[in-house]
């Protein structure tokens, strides 16, 4: 089958500000990618042109075999998409406000399944004026899929959330791979890309720095860290080798009769390998988004 | 055709739900008739003052529903991403831009009519001349007004302001153009600068069709100035008119 998105090349900048520089990007239908990085890095450029929303300057996109940059009606047909910022009519109810976009579609799905599957079922008469941040933002994803969309959107799905309202989007998401949904999902939390993510590409300054499933990113530098305390001070190993090393410490520790206090093997995890493909201060991290 | 209806009824229920709205666009002209009808005399220039002020009304309501109310509401739907959410459904712009002006036509065909009989009933105004006229007239301005909304929508920049600079065109505009009583006394140069006004027109118009029982047909140099401001109103939504919210 064709991937759901396939990316080349592109490029788009803003003025003289270049926000996507030569990305590539392959997504196979029914995955769930995430596309990682700190603020201005161009996640919201890169997800607004697979949206149709902007042109780009150079490159191939192709989303469900269209070019969303012509953005026919039978591409947004298939699409669902969740913005950053937007607001539904506080004047209707959770199932007025299904039903509108339903009506939009040509074979929608089920209000009251939709409104059921994003857990308003108890909300479903209720003025959008009286939900809480959280509940908006689930009728923000039900509005999204009413169309029985291929693809899912969803652009910093849990900014600003709390702790709890962030697993309840979680397990929405995870319910959105179950019904066998392609999503595109961007984010700067990297707990959330490697909750969610079948693949993750890093981004930074408008360049994809690493890409992978979050098991790969993490043997990325391939190192290991061995630490241990030795006359009250911190001993860090950092090695490609980890079995020769630790053989050659604790041999060296038992010959000569020591303990190596706190001895600790760690691999990197994927916040280590975040903070070393995008901690120092990014090239480009201005403007895009 | 039935997407276009649906979003029409869709675009008349937004409307009417949202109560500050529809009494600012909706009951404000009406209200001001009740005011006006109230303080006028008798007659004005030999004609009832309740028919005199309803005519003027018609075109006063006119601009307040058709421009002021429609470029708000689109205002606010660009910035908040109503529009930009509404761009990645299959809807198409079209039957979105045809149903918003059909339903701001609705709403000022019944705020027409609500007017016209509270001065039958309260004020004892004997009613248009020429009531077809009257309606294709309503259509016909109704339209224009709605593409200067429209234009209007295009260049306000953020939502805060879009009703007090909507407000800050209609309010003098009206008063010059003589939708609250003859703009005969007005210094010269009030009555010059209204001259280039796309109400004066209307007004014009309204008074051949309701109270002279004269065809809007017999003045083309007003329905042509109408019609050539509703345009350059379309073309600059054309030109102008974005989707997302302006860039913060």
């Amino acid at each position: 089958m064709k991937p759901a998105v396939r990316v080349a090349g592109l490029h788009k900048a803003y003025g003289h500000v270049e926000a996507v520089r030569g990305v590539d990007l392959e997504i196979a239908r029914g995955e769930v990618f995430g596309l990682l990085g700190p603020n201005g890095a161009g996640k919201t450029t890169i997800v607004e042109i697979l949206e149709g929303y902007r042109s780009r300057d150079a490159g191939s996109v192709e989303v469900l075999g269209f070019d969303p940059q012509e953005c026919p009606r039978e591409f947004r047909e298939q699409i669902g998409v969740v913005l950053q910022h937007s607001e539904l009519p506080p004047s209707l109810t959770v199932r007025e406000t299904h039903r509108m976009f339903a009506d939009y579609y040509r074979a929608p799905r089920d209000i009251d399944e939709v409104v059921e599957l994003v857990g308003l079922a108890e909300k479903r008469d209720a003025r959008v004026k009286t939900l809480s941040g959280g509940q908006k933002r689930r009728l923000d994803l039900g509005v999204a899929l009413i169309g029985d969309p291929e693809l899912v959107f969803l652009d910093e799905p849990t900014t600003g959330f709390d702790p709890a309202a962030r697993r309840t989007a979680w397990d929405l998401i995870r319910s959105l791979r179950e019904l066998g949904k392609t999503v595109f999902l961007t984010t700067h939390y990297l707990d959330e890309a490697q909750q969610l993510a079948d693949r993750v590409a890093v981004i930074r300054g408008g360049v994809l720095v690493a890409q992978g499933t979050p098991d790969e990113l993490t043997r990325h530098g391939d190192e290991t860290e061995i630490r241990w305390v030795e006359n009250g001070e911190q001993v860090v190993i950092t090695t490609t080798d980890a079995t020769r090393a630790l053989h050659e410490a604790t041999g060296a520790a038992l010959a000569e009769g020591r303990v190596l206090e706190g001895l600790e093997v760690r691999r990197p995890s994927l916040e280590d390998v975040y903070l070393e493909l995008v901690g120092e201060p990014p090239a480009r991290a201005e403007g895009g988004e | 055709m039935t997407m276009l209806l649906r979003r029409i009824r869709w675009e008349q229920v937004l409307f009417w739900r949202n109560r500050e709205a529809a009494v600012f666009v909706f009951i404000f002209p009406p209200l001001l008739y009740l005011l006006l009808g109230a303080v006028y005399g008798d007659e004005i220039d030999d004609v009832p003052a309740a028919d005199v002020l309803l005519a003027g009304m018609i075109g006063y309501g006119c601009a307040n529903t058709a421009f002021a109310g429609l470029a708000i509401t689109q205002v606010i739907r660009r910035e908040n991403g109503s529009l930009k959410r509404l761009r990645a459904t299959p809807l198409p712009m079209a039957t979105y831009f045809t149903a918003t002006v059909v339903s701001i036509l609705l709403v000022f065909a019944l705020q027409m009519l609500t007017t016209l009989v509270l001065g039958v009933v309260l004020y004892d105004a004997s009613g248009p001349k020429r009531p077809f006229e009257l309606v294709v007239l309503g259509v016909f301005g109704g339209l224009a007004f709605a593409g200067l909304g429209f234009g209007a929508a295009a260049v306000i920049r953020s939502a805060e302001g879009a009703s007090a600079v909507v407000n800050l065109a209609v309010l003098p505009m009206a008063f010059l153009s003589g939708s609250f009583g003859p703009t005969r006394n007005y210094p010269e140069v009030l009555q010059r600068f209204s001259e280039v006004l796309p109400l004066t027109y209307l007004n014009r118009l309204l008074e051949r069709v309701y109270l002279r029982d004269e065809s809007m047909f017999g003045d083309p140099k007003a329905l042509l100035i109408l019609a050539a401001w509703g345009l350059a109103g379309y073309l600059l939504a054309w030109r102008r008119f974005g989707w997302s919210p302006r860039e913060r």
